[in-house]
């Protein structure tokens, strides 16, 4: 098994919990990050503080937990830079489309038990395996 | 004030959950996808844990919170009010996960390894955003969409 971490993951999702119901019980928003980037894109909305905040806030998040711990959160990238901007293009077309993400649709939404969220969540994680699936076992043989 | 600095908050426990939990982890993203790897023994389950964790937080903090009249610094809860499952909506979710298969990095994910002062993430946002504004421009050009008032 390749470093299965249940409770720095688990710890890490009660965040990422903790962290949507205070953006609903403080400013009344659904934490989707897809969103919350693609709002601030033009024709812009009056009211882009928060958003900017928030977002302030993700990137201050690995700078903050090295001062606290001493040691930056490590990432390992296995995909080569072409690739990571088809990549990235497509998931900018497809939540945009698909009005959301792994945080919008699979967390917030999800929790609300929304259909559309529900249904959204199933699709993309099927398609998500199913590309990691032709990608290491098909085309990478 | 009130506002940003709750916001700023939210956004800094969000952004270190992603980066504890993994989930802004590429190679560990795509492990946990690899469901060919349960009988190679290299599956990584942890990103359940992750996508529980979050949702029994959620659901039980939204329960009490939705419960209240409005939020502490808001007239009024902002909730999406669509319930048609349309091709839109189950097209665009089907294109957000090849994209995530791709490169291991979904928008909660990315944006708090911009932290990490890494070029991958960069590249990853960048084009995501270019992404987002063709998905918009060819909305805005659709003549079969009329447009909303």
């Amino acid at each position: 098994m390749n470093d299965f971490t249940p409770l720095s993951s688990t710890a890490g999702g009660l965040l990422i919990g903790v962290a949507a119901v205070l953006l609903m019980a403080g400013l009344g928003r659904v934490a989707g990050i897809a969103g919350i980037v693609g709002s601030l894109l033009p024709p812009l909305p009056a009211d882009r503080g928060w958003r900017v905040a928030f977002l302030a806030g993700m990137v201050a998040a690995a700078p903050l937990l090295y001062l606290a711990t001493g040691r930056m959160p490590e990432i390992d990238v296995p995909v080569s830079l072409p690739l990571l901007a088809v990549g990235g293009l497509v998931v900018g077309i497809g939540v945009s489309y698909g009005n959301g993400c792994t945080s919008g649709h699979g967390v917030c939404g999800m929790a609300r038990l929304s259909k559309r969220s529900i249904a959204a969540t199933l699709v993309f994680m099927a398609t998500t395996a199913a590309t990691v699936f032709v990608l290491r076992h098909v085309a990478g043989g | 004030m009130m506002r940003i600095a709750l916001s700023f908050a939210a956004g800094l426990v969000f952004g270190a959950g992603i980066l504890i939990s993994g989930m802004a982890n590429p190679a560990k993203v795509l492990n946990f996808f690899d469901l060919g790897g349960i009988a190679e023994g290299t599956w990584d389950p942890s990103l359940a844990f992750v996508m529980g964790g979050a949702l029994v937080v959620t659901a039980i903090g939204y329960r009490l919170v939705l419960r209240r009249p409005a939020p502490l610094a808001d007239a009024r809860f902002h909730l999406p009010n669509k319930t048609v499952l349309d091709a839109r909506l189950i097209g665009g979710a089907a294109l957000f996960g090849i994209g995530w298969g791709i490169t291991g990095f979904c928008p909660g994910g990315a944006v708090p390894a911009l932290g990490l002062g890494r070029i991958e993430p960069l590249v990853f946002v960048s084009t995501m955003i270019l992404g987002m504004i063709a998905a918009r421009r060819i909305e805005t050009r659709a003549p079969s969409r009329p447009r909303a008032a």
